[in-house]
């Protein structure tokens, strides 16, 4: 057995292990410490490792959820980092931290690496979290809702012919159903597309079920390089191509209808040199599936967010990275040999990784 | 003056505000639950034994859950501390005071704690102190709960005792 | 039941009185807003970029002109608010949207006071409404809201 050659970076890097806590309104039980812990003790029990076992440690959490300084700190102790570990943050959803971890290991120094994400929307309002993450200076002063900023998009794709109302809803139905069959999953249900169309605007374009839901989850994966990854799995997600784009902050000078940033990822990540079985996409709003789906050039055949996504779970940074998780997991159980996985950050799709995994056909 | 001639803006002011509805978790919930009995309420790592107080539910060294429950004496030892003199914004206590750094009796972590009922230069390293709850009927799910330490008169206890704990 | 522990919840603020440094681009905007002027910075190629930046979006070259832009403009898209937040600018039913003045080449986040969703269109014209000289203090505010061309 060997690893497919990626197209992006030289060294083989998979994902093997896997880990999420289900996706809750509220997780009230529990810190971001206790959250995270049971997810990292499983991503480990899953892979036969220990802390010890790490090369590097990389999380991905805001403080702004929590409302306090230096949380990632905190959250460390949910691993144990004594003896002092080599360990890294980002303020992004934790898939840029897989990234930063996949850097670390295309150095050849270290093999293998722990990425986590955290995040819990219930302590606060997350409108207001996220208009922190605006221009301070033309935009934050006036506190614009996420939902009304989604819905600028939403109206763009329509106005542009590219999507309609009716998609919106199949979107919902589509995730909803599907997450019938994930555990972790928060929004599950049943319920016609035409019955969703009843439902009054949230903030016009968009209607409640176009709006991803208030998470409270944390989620971990494990990355090994070359040969050892055999040790982990028996087939390993093997990332073959991986690689993110950003876009200006000013979202005013942007066609929102589009995402020049996803197409760019996708196309140097590989996404087009082969058939794709499955893909986990990370538009929280159901019109950000449409753009994110378009962008990587997807088209009718792949099956899009078998897990249910964001729409049924969508854990402030860990859901880009949950994406990850979840296509890997299709690797493993032989359900897909190439899957596409994509994470979003910043408002309005501003920045964009796409991933390609690979398992031996 | 007309508009035109009013200086150029290069300070904009742009207050946030964000509020939280914080929740401690089971852990730190078992500590803040104590200090309403006026007790101190530390938890052990199975793996390490050692005892945290406060704990946040998960043992630094070994990442695992400190779920056995430990409750602590009311006495301890200072380990190192400092003299305010500095006033500040909020400040409460009277100038100078001792902020001094506790190991309780059996924790293998120190704390920080208001030192009253001495002197300023007669305090030290090693000292012995026990903590001076709030009257029963004001103790509550909060620091608060403890007004301060104080010496309890004890010899000092010697270097090797707490030296790990600097 | 004895293993059944209270979990505390407390109320939790997090406040600060953040005072920025806007530079001469985002300071010009503001002056400009206090003064009942919408600017825009020249970029590549002649494009109009508004709110202005200190360099364009697309190339990295660094701006400095400034030119008035607006009043009047168009509404590239938005988003109808039934049922405003507290925080919301406007306190009645109103219209999130990106409006591109005249002259300018991208869009401004703004309200839009309007009747109803009926009044509201892509491609719409609308205009400027600021706040009364007097009550205007260089800030993002001081640009109350766009109002459709007809009412204004």
């Amino acid at each position: 057995m060997s690893a497919p050659k990626p197209v992006v970076g030289n060294r083989p890097v998979a994902i093997c292990s896997f880990a999420q806590s289900p996706s809750l309104r509220r997780v009230d039980q529990a810190n971001e410490v206790e959250m995270l812990m049971p997810v990292i003790a499983e991503v480990f029990a899953k892979a036969n490792m220990t802390k010890d076992d790490m090369g590097f440690i990389c999380s991905g959490s805001t403080d702004y959820l929590i409302g306090g300084p230096f949380s990632f700190v905190m959250a460390l102790d949910a691993v144990g980092v004594w003896p002092p570990k080599s360990e890294s943050h980002v303020e992004m959803d934790a898939a840029w931290a897989l990234y930063e971890a996949w850097v670390q290991l295309q150095e050849g120094v270290i093999d293998t690496a722990l990425v986590y994400g955290f995040g819990k929307s219930s302590l606060g309002d997350l409108s207001r979290v996220l208009a922190m993450q605006l221009d301070p200076y033309t935009m934050g002063p006036l506190w614009p809702d996420q939902v009304s900023l989604a819905a600028l998009q939403a109206r763009a794709l329509l106005d542009r012919g590219l999507s309609t109302e009716q998609e919106f809803a199949e979107i919902a139905a589509r995730s909803r159903h599907d997450a019938l069959k994930n555990p972790n999953a928060q929004v599950r249900n049943e319920i016609p597309v035409a019955e969703l169309l009843e439902e009054a605007y949230a903030v016009s374009p968009l209607r409640r079920h176009t709006l991803p839901p208030l998470s409270d989850a944390a989620a971990a994966v494990i990355l090994v390089a070359g040969d050892r990854a055999y040790d982990v799995v028996d087939r390993p997600a093997w990332i073959t191509g991986i690689d993110h784009r950003v876009e200006t902050h000013a979202f005013g000078a942007r066609d929102l209808a589009v995402s020049t940033s996803t197409a760019m990822a996708a196309k140097i990540a590989g996404v087009g040199n082969g058939p794709v079985d499955i893909a986990e996409l990370h538009g929280p709003f159901a019109p950000q599936e449409v753009i994110v789906r378009q962008a990587i050039g997807l088209d009718d055949s792949v099956t899009i967010n078998p897990s249910g996504g964001p729409l049924a779970a969508n854990p402030m940074m860990a859901a880009g990275l949950i994406r990850m998780g979840e296509a890997a997991s299709r690797i493993w159980d032989g359900s897909a040999t190439r899957a596409v996985a994509h994470a979003t950050s910043g408002p309005l799709l501003q920045q964009n990784l796409v991933c390609v995994l690979e398992g031996e056909s | 003056m007309t508009e035109e001639n009013l200086a150029p803006v290069t300070m904009l002011s742009t207050p946030i505000r964000l509020d939280y509805d914080f929740t401690a978790g089971l852990a730190q919930s078992k500590t803040l639950a104590g200090y309403a009995q006026g007790k101190f309420i530390g938890q052990r790592c199975p793996k390490c034994k050692q005892v945290y107080v406060p704990s946040g539910g998960s043992c630094p060294t070994d990442g695992v859950a400190m779920d056995e429950v430990v409750e602590l004496p009311n006495t301890g030892t200072v380990t190192t501390y400092c003299i305010v003199n500095v006033p500040f914004a909020g400040q409460s206590i009277e100038l100078p005071y001792i902020c001094g750094q506790i190991l309780l009796d059996g924790a293998n972590i120190s704390f920080m704690g208001l030192l009253q009922e001495i002197p300023t230069d007669e305090v030290r390293m090693g000292l012995r102190v026990e903590a001076v709850w709030v009257p029963e009927d004001e103790l509550g799910p909060n620091l608060s709960s403890v007004k301060y330490f104080r010496p309890t008169g004890e010899p000092d206890a010697d270097y090797e005792t707490f030296k790990e704990y600097l | 039941m004895a293993d059944v522990v209270e979990v505390f919840r407390s109320p939790h603020v997090l406040e600060y009185p953040y005072v920025r440094s806007t530079g001469p681009i985002v300071g010009g905007y503001l002056s400009g807003l206090r003064d009942g002027k919408i600017l825009g910075a020249t970029g590549a190629a002649g494009r109009v970029i508004v709110p202005p930046t200190e360099y364009d979006p697309d190339t990295a070259e660094e701006l400095s002109e400034l030119v008035e832009v607006g009043p009047g403009g168009v509404v590239t898209t938005w988003a109808w608010v039934s049922d405003p937040r507290e925080d919301a600018p406007l306190s009645e039913p109103f219209a999130w949207a990106l409006v591109q003045p005249d002259g300018a080449d991208t869009g401004i986040l703004t309200p839009v006071a309007a009747s109803g969703p009926d009044a509201m269109a892509s491609g719409m014209r609308v205009t400027a409404s600021f706040l009364p000289s007097a009550e205007r203090q260089g800030r993002v505010q001081d640009l109350r809201c766009f109002v459709p061309e007809e009412a204004s």
